[in-house]
Order: structure tokens, then sequence, then C-alpha cells
């Protein structure tokens, strides 16, 4: 496949999926005509008709608990969040229908349902447009919770998911879509294995969705100093691949997570705890954490003061080689 | 046979009701109108208005004034200066008129489109554009001028609305309150619940929906398959409908609504038939799911156009009338251009800035962190 934006590589990983699969269906607000406010599923529609990809009224947790019924009559619903900030008139149906309905009927029926919601920020949006909620799916039994952070990965991450018989959250790190790859021919990963994108032997920088491309600009960087940081992409958040992350820091000793969500009980937690438990005797210093702060997602003149950038997991960098 | 030509003969008589919206239902949608397209004046029984010379063309002055600020906030996100800009252009009737309903004390709980309302309740049009400048998240006291806050996540304020309606009753007083909300918004699980809480606590609360035909790139068939103000009428409610760009239709059955429930009559649904003439926002294209000829039919209804045939034609106002507002428009723009571009960057403390009213350790803890590591730079580069 040539060269595609991650929005396009969506949109035919979606394409595939209607073509194959029968029972697969998209729904969500302005999916239609329109193709999706970020054209993930631009021309679908016109190709596949009016009842597989449904322009649904404007109702999250309508959205979301018809898929759950659809679901449960055999079909395979890929929905479509417009943006992170919206998805929370459905997170009751979310967490308290759809991630338990497998275990409350002890297996015997499935919720094959990937929910595609564009999220993070640096787009200069205003709010409810920016945000990563990750940690809050993460939390939940029930559903698995995956980002890719590069066009081949959304592409095959997105099929992959749309193929589980479980729920999935599929978190579109929308500030890259407009990144170009190129699109490999059949998928290099299982889809919870995370991934080296760059190795190295002083620190490990842990990172997934739109952070992974900031934590290679900072190896980079890092390189010209002589220091040589190895970047995990976690890839998966639910269940995380701690084997590959443990494998990582055993090697280098020291490990920063960087996401945009704010630190305070966000995905970072919990991997400093387990890589800790995982890595004690192998550490050489604390597992930092780079991210968000305890607050609202700001107005956007301010978002880069708020966001983890080169500067910043550079300063966290100089800290975890200090010890 | 009678009872079908009178359904035909009143059927015409409503302009603007798709016959998707009346096919196969048992009565054809009735348009309130006090001021035709063709600036017609006619009257209504139930809505009667009696409105002086002054107060017609300080109305035009509000349509005039507010499509103006509209469209140099429309053209500032052109130039870069908003990162985003969500136009009234065609809402100008159904924002003035309702807005002009209102009493001093009354309550407003906008959506992100109510610039029209704002203006109407005092509020500093610069103070709108602060949001979509992206240098705060609302900008101004909701409780200055009785105006809440912008509201992004569709629907959520018809609650707050409705609360703050409970409220008023609570306190014996004799306020109301409007809840704006779009055609669009009538599908959320959060508006069919304020319709519940509204009605059986009797609340002094107007759902105003402005349905301008379009919810993004959903027509209002996608969200109903009956005229959303027949909603009203299951939850117990009166529901009326109005053409929405009709300036004066709008405020007598919004001031009948709000009479109506501060003196005790529970809450009313008021269904504005519109159009929005523009995107959605700046950052759509509506020629990807709309015909032109559509949009073209709904300018020949403008809500400005038509008030200005009646005060020409009536003689209520002059061409020196109309110079003096064209100047005022222009002052008005030069104002918002100025402000707009003027308007400086926030400090980013202000990240840490209000997050809760009494001192949270955390905030306090990240806040200093944040200003030791800015501080970090200054004069190291």
């Amino acid at each position: 496949m040539s060269k595609l934006t991650m929005s396009k590589a969506i949109n035919e990983g979606l394409r595939n999926c209607l073509e194959t699969d029968p029972k697969t269906l998209i729904m969500g607000e302005d999916v239609g005509k329109l193709g999706g406010v970020f054209r993930v599923t631009d021309g679908l529609q016109k190709d596949f008709g009016e009842d597989r990809v449904i322009d649904t009224p404007l109702a999250e947790s309508g959205i979301v608990g018809t898929a759950i019924g659809l679901a449960l009559r055999g079909y395979r619903p890929i929905v479509e969040i417009q943006f992170d900030g919206f998805v929370y008139p459905a997170f009751d149906q979310i967490v308290t229908q759809l991630a338990k309905m497998h275990a409350r009927a002890l297996g015997h029926v499935k919720m094959p349902i990937t929910i595609r919601i564009p999220y993070a920020g640096g787009i200069g949006a205003v709010e409810h447009h920016s945000e990563s909620h990750e940690a809050y799916f993460a939390h939940t039994a029930g559903l698995r919770v995956v980002t890719p952070s590069n066009p081949d990965d959304a592409y095959w991450m997105l099929r992959q998911s749309v193929e589980s018989d479980d729920p999935v959250i599929f978190l579109e790190p929308k500030a890259r879509y407009w990144d170009k790859a190129e699109i490999s021919a059949a998928p290099a990963l299982d889809l919870h294995t995370a991934k080296v994108v760059r190795s190295g032997t002083d620190l490990t920088l842990l990172a997934y969705g739109p952070m992974v491309k900031v934590c290679l600009e900072v190896a980079a960087a890092a390189e010209e100093d002589g220091r040589h940081l190895e970047v995990v992409d976690l890839r998966s958040l639910s269940p995380v691949d701690f084997d590959t992350l443990e494998a990582s820091v055993k090697r280098t000793g020291r490990a920063i997570v960087v996401h945009e969500a704010p630190v305070f009980m966000g995905m970072g937690a919990e991997l400093a705890a387990r890589l800790t438990e995982r890595c004690f005797y192998h550490l050489e210093a604390p597992v930092l954490r780079v991210g968000g702060y305890h607050a609202p997602y700001p107005p956007s003149r301010v978002e880069e003061q708020y966001l983890p950038d080169l500067d910043r997991v550079l300063d966290a960098v100089d800290r975890a080689l200090a010890y | 046979m009678t009872v079908k030509s009178t359904a035909r003969a009143r059927k015409k008589a409503a302009p603007g009701v798709p016959d998707n919206l009346q096919a196969g239902k048992d009565a054809p949608a009735e348009l309130i109108q006090l001021l035709t397209p063709e600036g017609e004046r006619v009257e209504h029984p139930d809505y009667p208005l009696a409105i002086e010379a002054d107060e017609l063309r300080s109305l035009y002055r509000d349509l005039v004034l507010v499509r103006r600020f509209d469209a140099e906030a429309t053209a500032l996100q052109r130039q870069g200066e908003l990162g985003l800009w969500a136009s009234l252009l065609g809402q100008e009737a159904a924002q003035v008129g309702s807005g002009r309903a209102m009493r001093e004390k009354d309550y407003a709980f906008p959506t992100y489109r109510e610039h029209g309302v704002a203006w109407c309740r005092g509020v500093d049009p610069l103070n709108l554009l602060g949001m979509f400048r992206g240098v705060n998240h609302g900008g101004w006291d909701p409780n200055e001028k009785n105006f809440h806050l912008y509201t992004i996540v569709i629907g959520s304020q018809t609650l707050h609305a409705t609360g703050y309606a409970m409220g008023i009753t609570k306190d014996s007083a004799e306020d109301a309150v409007i809840a704006y909300f779009g055609d669009g918004a009538s599908s959320q699980g959060d508006v069919n619940e304020a319709f519940t809480f509204a009605s059986v606590y009797n609340a002094p609360v107007v759902f105003f929906c402005q349905n301008n035909q379009w919810a993004i790139s959903e027509p209002t068939t996608n969200q109903t398959k009956i005229p959303l103000y027949r909603r009203a009428s299951g939850f117990g409610f009166p529901g009326v409908r109005v053409d929405g760009n009709d300036v004066l239709a709008c405020l007598a059955v919004t001031r009948w609504a709000l009479d109506r429930a501060r003196n005790g009559g529970g809450p009313v649904l008021i269904e504005a038939f519109t159009y929005r003439m523009g995107a959605h926002t700046t950052s759509d294209d509506p020629t990807r799911y709309r015909a032109a000829e559509e949009t073209e039919s709904w300018r020949a209804k403008d809500p400005i156009s038509r008030l200005k045939t009646y005060l020409e034609r009536e003689g209520l106002a002059d061409e020196d009338f109309f110079a003096a507002i064209d100047a005022e428009s222009e002052t008005l723009g030069l104002r918002v251009r100025e402000g707009v571009r003027s308007m400086p960057d926030p400090d980013p403390t202000l990240i840490f800035d209000h997050v809760y009213a009494e001192p949270h350790a955390l905030v306090t803890e990240e806040r200093a962190e944040y200003v030791a590591y800015a501080e970090s730079f200054e004069g190291g580069e």
C-alpha cells in the first residue's frame, strides 16, 4: 500500500472491515455524508450504504447503548464518538453495561464493539476537544484499550480491534491524523504487544499515541549529547505488555513515562508501580512521569505549556540520569 | 372530504414546514408568525403584540449589530485571530426576539451560538470571543448579566436551566429561565431529562429550541419523526412552533411563555423554526452535505430584510435612521477587530488558577513546580 495519512489509513481499515464482514456497521454523528469531522469515514456511506454507515441521532449514550443491542443481535458495530469530551454521555453505557456484559452472561454473549475516539490535544481546539481520558477506560475491567501512534499501526490495530470479540476503546491521536507513512502488507505484532521503536542503553522512554513522536524527537536530541535513549511505544493500555517494558527497563535501568493525560492517577502511576515491582534491583533511579497537570485541559493559547514537549521530557531525562 | 381539503389548506398556510415532517401525520405543524417574509404585519389571536415604533427600530438595531458582530468574528477566524467561530447567521431573529423578551432578573442558559442573546443581555461581545480565541473557557461572570457560560457539550445546559428554575420556585420568586438548545440536542438524554424534571416540578423554564435544520451534517429528520414542538405534549407541557426568522413572533411567543412560567404555569417548549445559513463552525464545509438551493430558499426569508421592508413601508424609520445604524455597525466592527487583536495571551499559570475554590495541595505543588521549571529557562536561552 502506498503512503497514507493516519486518517486515511483508518479509513482504509474501516473499508476493509466493511468489505470482509457483512456484520460490521459504522455508527456515529456525521459519519455518513460528511465522512466524519476528521473525514475518517469519508466515502464509506456512499460505497456501503446508509444501512451500514449510519448517521445516528445526536446522542452518545444512544449510540453506544444501541450498539450493545446490535451486538446482542449478532452485529459487530464500529462506533465513532466525535471528540474525546463527548464520550461522557455514553460513559454509563460503556462502564456499567458494555464492559460487564460478557462476565454477567457467564460468557454466553460477546460484545465485539469497537469505539473509536479522537483524543488528546495539540490542535488548538476549544474546550472538550483535546482531552486524554484513557485512564478511565483502562481502569475499567472488561474493556480493551489501544492507541496507535502512526498510520501503519492505526490501520492494522483497527482491523485487529474490530476482529476482537471484546469491546475495544480505540483512541486516535488527533494531532497525528495528518502524519503519513507506509502501510505494511501484514501486521507485525499482536494488538496488545508493545514495540521498541528506538533502541538505547541509558534510559527507557515509555509512551503511546501522540507522545511517541515527541519521545523519538527527545531521543534524537539526547543522542547529540551522547545519551542513548530507548523508546517503547506501548500501543496497548489494557492489557499492557509488561514483558516488553520490563525487558527494556532491565537493560537501561531507568524509565520515564510520558503522556498528555494528567500525571495524578494516570497510566504512568500504574506503569511506575508495576515496573518498580518487576525491576527493583535493576533500577538506578525512580520511574519518573511527565504529563498533564491536575487541572482542566487549558485554553488553546496555553496548551503548549500544558503538554509535555521536548524540553520537559529532556528535563526529566536530566533528573533521571542524575541519580 | 372536507377534513382533507382543510388539512391541505392549512398545510399551505404553514410555510417552511418540510413535507417529510408532515407526511403521514394527522395534523400539519402550525407556525406562529407576526411578520411575513415579505414584511407584512399579521396578527395571531393567541399572541397579540402591541409594539411602538421605537421598539421596532430598536429590534432592528439589535439584529443588524448582532449580524455585524458575527460577520466580524467569522472574518477574524479567517485571519487567524480566532481558533474557531460558530456563526449565528440566519438565527438573529430567534435570538434577539427571545433575548429581548427576558426581564432583567430572568436567566439564560446558552449553547455556544447564542451571541445574539448575549448581546440582548448586555454581555460585551468581546467577552464572547475569548474562548474562540483560546484565551479562556468562558470569560464572563454569568451572574453579572444572568447569562450563563457557553456550553459546548450538547444539551447539558438544559438541566442546569431546569435546576436554576427549580430554585426560583423554592425562593417563591417571579423570575423565569430560558434554556437554549438546538434540533440536534433534542435527541440527547439530558434534554429529555430536563423536560421531565421541569414538568414534574412545574419549573419556570422556557425551552427555546432553535431548529436550524442541521446538526452539523445531519438534517432534523435524523433526529425526529414529528415536529419537535410536539415532543412537549408527551412530557405534559405546551409546545409552540414559531417562525424563527420573525423577530416579532419570537418576541411575543417567548414573552408569553416567560410570563406563563413566572406565574406558575410551568415549562413551555418553543421551537423556533429557522435556518443555519452558514457552516456549523468555521471548521465545517456544508457543501459536502446540503444543496445550495436549500440555503438560497431560506435567504428569501431573511429575518432582517423583512423587518426593514416593514419599517420602510410603514414609514417607521427614515434614511437617517438606517444610516445611523450602519455607522454604529462600522464602529462596532472596528471595536471588535481592535479588541480581539489586542487581547493578550494568558499567563500559563492560568492553568492552575480557579481549579478549586479552596486550596488544593496537589495543584499548589504542581503550580510551584511549573513556575520553577519555567524560571529555569529565563536567561538560559
